[in-house]
């Protein structure tokens, strides 16, 4: 077991910060898309992963990280308007596991797609010269690019709020995912609702890939490793919960950060047991309501 | 007269499923390019027909059956490799009891939720295991697979029957397929049988009809796990090797895959859907290299969207469902 100094434990809270980061932005759209349409999307991490690739491309051909880092998720959120339109909008009103099923072979192809066009080797994808060195935190120094990556995740997650609390827009989500068929009967074209929660939630999928690119690097599988913590995450929070989302997030970057350090071949494992925990203690998750999501 | 023939053949098909079978596969390795890949389409077949068990006959979405598929090989593979284990009924025995037992484990856990839920602890457990074995390198040889599994023959009645060619092996293979196809079409004839079916139906009326539910699937989920580690442990026979990739959730994804394509809820549809795959990742790989999965993937993309009911299932007009 490595030395534990105060500083060293500090870091590693900090670093699974960045990974819970990450995670939340990809587990609040699972969430929210399941919530609002019971749209379990299997392809969430090969959107993660097309992100960080658009985004790759975008640097290559622009120089300019901020503009990848802003083009990137719109991209990748136009396509999820193109899927959500021909692919999983003739299957609402079926079986909840048939969206399921449908993500789960689009992932495939999309994985197989990016290694015909970008080939199979793993790309490096650079952090902007402004963020390339460390910050002074006062206790310790930490690399500047992840407390970006904590930044932005924090800017989105108000942004977020503030237009599910605060518009008219954001009223009909929250009410679409209480009771679909109520809305309905108020006269609201939920369809087109539900395209653009769908889309919002791939736009951050994309995101969540392209700053994680810098830190995890850019491969065609990048995405399903950290899709099933995702929806690990989603269980343990509770399906459709955002704030179950969040807080689950980061409990779970925590968790798996401090048992890399501490044990570093219970890191992939222990995500699991925590869920196995979470479930026979809470069947619904931590922010579940029981009888929703089943 | 042709039509009529057809017919007749269908019908027999339909009444006979296991002798359909039995004779579909003994003539298989004689009209695929090579008899080996006849005995891939037979197991695979298998390892579809115990998830179909669950998924098209039960309602229940697994997407982690590759923990059973893997529990079956190694269970099997370690029984001959690092248990020296000189008997292949034993290893058989040891593969099949291991993913039985993981199908009651887990089916205990899973089996508390419904629907997406259940899918995703399926495969969180699967992917638990998995990264188990990838840890216990001592046990499962980790990232380079369990190797040095021996080719031994079947000792039957005092008789030592070589399996070393593929033809032989193939017939090992399929007499254990008939056994599990027949013990499959027994259950599912069962009042029990009919049980599963009101389940996937609807499990709440099931519930108020007096029928002890949550006890009814997880019998069809260890049963479901029982012959997809017979499936798996053949297949640890077969390649006298198994990958840590068979407990990858790709495995999962691969008979779901199958299983949709060939039709769930038929009894031919596990083994038509995976041999569609089989070959058509057999032929396309000649051509695409190692691109293959971007045609199988989009051809599930499309069934899934038109075609529901599955090759077996749109042919036949046989029950959907879902």
């Amino acid at each position: 077991m490595p030395d534990i100094t105060l500083s060293a434990l500090a870091a590693q809270l900090f670093t699974g910060l960045v990974l819970g980061g990450i995670l939340v932005l990809l587990a609040i759209g699972l969430s929210l898309i399941f919530g609002l349409m019971t749209v379990v999307n299997f392809a969430h991490g090969s959107f993660y992963m097309l992100g960080a690739y658009v985004g790759f491309f975008l640097l290559a051909y622009t120089r300019n990280f901020w503009v990848a880092l802003v083009v990137a998720p719109l991209v990748v959120g136009t396509l999820g308007l193109v899927v959500e339109r021909l692919l999983i909008r003739p299957l609402y009103g079926r079986s909840p596991n048939d969206p399921l099923l449908l993500t789960f072979g689009l992932s495939l192809v999309l994985v197989e797609a990016v290694k015909l066009v970008a080939g199979k080797v793993g790309l490096t994808l650079d952090p902007p010269a402004a963020l390339a060195g460390a910050v002074d935190l006062g206790f310790m120094m930490f690399p500047a690019y992840r407390i970006f990556v904590v930044l932005v995740t924090a800017v989105v997650l108000v942004a977020l709020w503030l237009f599910l609390e605060k518009t008219n827009v954001g009223l009909v989500v929250r009410a679409g995912s209480r009771d679909a068929l109520m809305v309905r009967a108020l006269g609201i074209d939920l369809g087109r609702v539900w395209l653009l929660v769908f889309g919002l939630g791939i736009a951050m999928a994309g995101l969540a890939g392209i700053l994680a690119g810098p830190l995890r690097g850019v491969y065609a599988e990048m995405g399903f490793e950290i899709i099933i913590e995702a929806f690990v995450v989603v269980v343990v929070g509770g399906m459709g919960s955002l704030l179950g989302a969040v807080v689950a997030g980061l409990l779970i970057g925590e968790v798996v950060s401090l048992t890399t350090y501490f044990a570093p071949k219970l890191a992939e494992i222990v995500v699991f047991i925590v869920m196995a925990v979470v479930l026979l203690t809470r069947p619904s998750g931590l922010f579940g309501e029981a009888g929703r999501a089943e | 007269m042709t039509r009529r023939l057809l017919a007749g053949v269908a019908a027999w098909v339909a009444a006979h499923p296991v002798l359909s079978i039995v004779a579909f596969f003994a003539a298989l390795p004689f009209a695929v390019p090579y008899p080996s890949l006849a005995t891939q389409m037979l197991v695979y077949g298998l390892f579809a027909l115990g998830f179909n068990l669950l998924y098209g006959y039960t309602g229940l979405l697994s997407f982690g059956h590759a923990a059973y598929w893997g529990l079956g090989a190694y269970g099997a593979g370690i029984a001959l490799a690092k248990l020296g284990w000189t008997s292949l009924w034993a290893a058989l025995a040891l593969g099949v009891l291991a993913a039985g037992i993981g199908g009651a484990i887990v089916g205990f856990f899973a089996l508390r939720r419904r629907g997406i839920y259940f899918a995703m602890l399926t495969l969180a457990f699967a992917q638990l295991l998995y990264f188990i074995a990838f840890h216990l390198a001592d046990l499962t040889g980790g990232d380079d697979g369990l190797r040095g599994i021996p080719q031994l023959p079947l000792g039957l009645f005092g008789l030592s029957i070589p399996l070393g060619t593929p033809l032989a092996f193939h017939y090992f293979a399929l007499a254990w397929a008939a056994l599990a196809v027949a013990g499959l079409q027994r259950v599912l004839h069962s009042p029990f049988g009919r049980v599963l079916a009101a389940i996937r139906e609807n499990d709440d009326r099931a519930t108020a009809c007096g029928y002890d539910v949550t006890r009814a699937k997880l019998l069809s989920f260890v049963f479901s796990a029982l012959i997809t580690g017979l499936a798996g442990a053949l297949d640890a026979l077969r390649l006298n090797v198994v990958p840590v990739e068979a407990l990858f959730w790709s495995t999962s994804g691969q008979v779901v895959i199958m299983t949709l394509l060939g039709g769930s809820g038929t009894f031919f549809g596990p083994f038509v859907g995976a041999g569609t795959v089989l070959l058509l990742g057999d032929r396309l790989s000649l051509v695409l290299v190692d691109s293959w999965p971007i045609v199988i993937g989009s051809v599930f993309v499309m069934f899934v969207l038109f075609l529901p009911r599955g090759i077996w299932g749109t042919l036949t007009g046989g029950l959907h469902g879902h």
